[in-house]
């Protein structure tokens, strides 16, 4: 009886068993890196908006308050994105012929708003509030990242529930003063754990058990 | 040596032979390569195969439908959240574990009368697995994300609750389908090598050559082959026990009435194996008789697999009456409500069928003369098989539609998408045994002439 394979065929036969292994490996962490890559998170990929706003300008280099254009963060789930008219507080008088401020001229002038494109965005089964993550010392730059730095704004940070529940976990890591809440230019002290650790108990923060309960955000 | 000799007494006692007289070994192999290397397709299988096909079709519909509209399209609803789909995979689950006792545990203790049925059975093992692990996930609500279940690294920095019997289960089901496919795999690895010598079309030469992994009959491949197979016997057999038992846990730890008993582990998996080999009859019977191999499922395999059915049922009724005692006995209300809703409530109807399909009617396997009919043998082992049905039936819906708040409770009426479901993975069970018995050999060929020169020789004293 002539053989069926060519004896080459063994090494083959060899190579698919520790190949089918290998292979499983890789599409795995292929996956996993996909899952975590800009493509597919959009972090330090910028949005294309119909004004070119520069936080970097504004909040870093003229030094305006957070809160001057993000009213209600201290009291509302959501930050507030500003009115036409707190940009024509100053535009009114600055940059009143600059062809890349027509949009907000022409909001100004016909009353509707202009259709910012959303950056920062959590799914809407997560129950998010600005305000409690401020009044207990969650910067601003926490979540947002180097936003006094950014030309056009990013998304900095992921948002999936990991990055959450980190923080959720061991809050004393990021907590910081209330008086530097606002501070895009804040640095952490090398001292942050045990600084951290007075904050939380200052604070009043609750226990991390309480923090992380599926609840607290899932409600 | 003494277990040989022992071996052959069992092999020809007085409840008849296991393979009939004057084989030899050309004979078992030609038989039995005969069905899988013959040219053409028989008229009945094409026929058997066209309506397991279609209800296989009626499957993926249902399957379709139920992605783009939700398991909304099944008539389950608050209280009732657990209707046919968890039924139905108890059902299936609880069918395979006939094949995993006849392959590992009857292998360990050397009963030469599993060698006929045991190619089959463990076909039919993970035949039902692959029918049961569907159930679970279609009715998670969205199923692509079923891959949550698995502890793996993740950005939601989330374990699945390892607290969870419904965990248990993935992990269970899982390592079950494996080590099945596995056993079922390399006891065909011999037989492959048989069929890849035997056949004469290069084709089908090259598909079984990949198949049989370069299996050339050396003594070196027989004695790592026996390890392997004991080894995955020894794996599988602590399995004929755990997996039902998880999939009971999925109830008992619950602390609904009618859930939330000790009774329901042991009394899961002699259910399983009672289903099991309820379902390998109804398997059997037709297949022997429709490709001739009464020589090879003997009389004697049916006898002792009714008797099997016999013992465990026993066992199942033997649960049922823990049950209804346990009902007075805990001095519990609820529990007393549950038996008294069972015998009289909305679907008292289903409970009687139910006591008459899994205890009165196979009682009637006492008899020798009743064992030896053939016919009346594979009515009683579909009878069992809907008994076991409706048993998961009175224990998902029963216990449900009556929970503790009478302002709670409620009715199931299935939709026709229910019964779609249902009969949708009888195609799919029935498609790939229909595909089996064509294309692979149904006996395990190699096993068989072992016991053609185990039992060749001697005289039958008996």
């Amino acid at each position: 009886m002539s053989q069926i394979f060519h004896p080459a065929t063994n090494v083959l036969a060899r190579v698919t068993i520790f190949g089918a292994l290998i292979l499983v490996a890789v599409l795995g962490g292929v996956l996993y890196e996909i899952e975590l890559s800009p493509f597919y998170t959009s972090v330090n990929v910028t949005r294309e908006q119909p004004v070119p706003f520069s936080h970097k300008h504004h909040a870093g280099e003229l030094g305006l308050d957070c809160r001057y254009c993000h009213t209600t963060v201290e009291k509302s789930s959501f930050a507030g994105v500003p009115p036409t008219q707190t940009c024509m507080t100053c535009h009114s008088q600055i940059w009143t012929n600059s062809s890349m401020l027509e949009p907000v001229r022409l909001s100004y002038r016909t009353d509707k708003s202009i259709a910012w494109t959303r950056v920062n965005a959590v799914p809407q089964f997560v129950y998010f509030d600005h305000s409690i993550h401020i009044n207990k010392g969650v910067g601003c730059t926490t979540c947002h990242g180097p936003i006094a730095q950014m030309p056009l704004t990013y998304r900095a940070q992921t948002l999936y529930m990991s990055f959450c529940i980190d923080c959720h976990r061991q809050p004393e890591k990021y907590v910081r003063p209330r008086d530097q809440v606002f501070n895009p230019n804040y640095v952490a002290p090398a001292n942050q754990m045990e600084l951290g650790a007075k904050l939380v108990a200052e604070y009043k923060i609750q226990d991390p058990r309480h923090l992380q309960s599926c609840s607290t955000c899932h409600r | 040596m003494d277990s040989a000799s022992r071996k052959t007494t069992e092999a020809t006692s007085s409840s008849g032979p296991i393979i009939g007289p004057g084989h030899s070994f050309t004979s078992v192999t030609d038989r039995i390569t005969a069905l899988v290397l013959g040219k053409g397709y028989r008229p009945g299988w094409l026929f058997g195969l066209a309506i397991s096909f279609s209800l296989l079709m009626l499957l993926n519909l249902m399957i379709g439908l139920l992605l783009t509209k939700g398991v909304g399209i099944w008539g389950i609803n608050i209280p009732i959240g657990w209707g046919f789909a968890i039924v139905n995979f108890v059902w299936w689950i609880g069918i395979g574990h006939a094949g995993t006792l006849i392959s590992a545990i009857l292998l360990l203790l050397h009963q030469q009368w599993r060698t006929s049925i045991n190619r089959f059975a463990e076909a039919m093992t993970l035949f039902a697995v692959a029918c049961a692990g569907m159930f679970p996930l279609l009715h998670m609500g969205r199923p692509w994300l079923f891959f949550w279940l698995m502890p793996y690294p993740n950005p939601m920095w989330l374990w699945p609750q390892f607290r969870s019997p419904l965990v248990w289960d993935v992990f269970a089901v899982s390592t079950y389908a494996t080590v099945s496919l596995l056993f079922w795999f390399v006891g065909l690895v011999p037989d492959l090598a048989t069929l890849r010598d035997k056949s004469t079309n290069k084709v089908s030469k090259v598909i079984f050559g990949v198949l049989s992994l370069g299996w050339r009959n050396s003594a070196v491949h027989w004695s790592r082959y026996e390890t392997a197979s004991l080894l995955l016997a020894g794996l599988a057999t602590p399995l004929v026990v755990s997996v039902h038992t998880v999939v009971s846990f999925d109830f008992s730890v619950g602390q609904l009435a009618g859930w939330h008993t000790t009774i329901f582990p042991p009394y899961f998996v002699a259910g399983a194996i009672y289903s099991g080999f309820a379902m390998v009859l109804t398997l059997a019977i037709p297949i022997r008789k429709f490709y001739h191999l009464e020589d090879f499922i003997t009389m004697r395999h049916l006898n002792t697999m009714a008797k099997v059915m016999l013992a465990t049922g026993l066992i199942v009724a033997y649960g049922y009456g823990v049950e209804f005692f346990m009902g007075f006995y805990s001095g519990n209300q609820y529990d007393k409500f549950l038996i008294i809703n069972r015998l009289t409530g909305p679907y008292a109807f289903f409970y009687y069928l139910l006591i008459a399909c899994n205890i009165v009617i196979p009682q009637a396997l006492w008899s020798r003369s009743i064992r030896q009919n053939v016919t009346i043998l594979f009515l009683i082992s579909l009878v069992v098989n809907a008994g076991m049905w409706l048993e998961r039936f009175v224990i998902v819906v029963i216990s449900l539609h009556r929970d503790f708040l009478p302002s709670s409770w409620g009715m199931y009426y299935p939709t026709r998408w229910d019964w779609a479901t249902y009969t949708g993975t009888i195609g799919l069970f029935l498609t790939l045994i229909f595909l089996f018995v064509r294309f692979l050999p149904v006996i395990s060929i190699y096993e068989m002439r072992a016991l053609v020169e185990q039992t060749s020789g001697k005289k039958q004293d008996h």
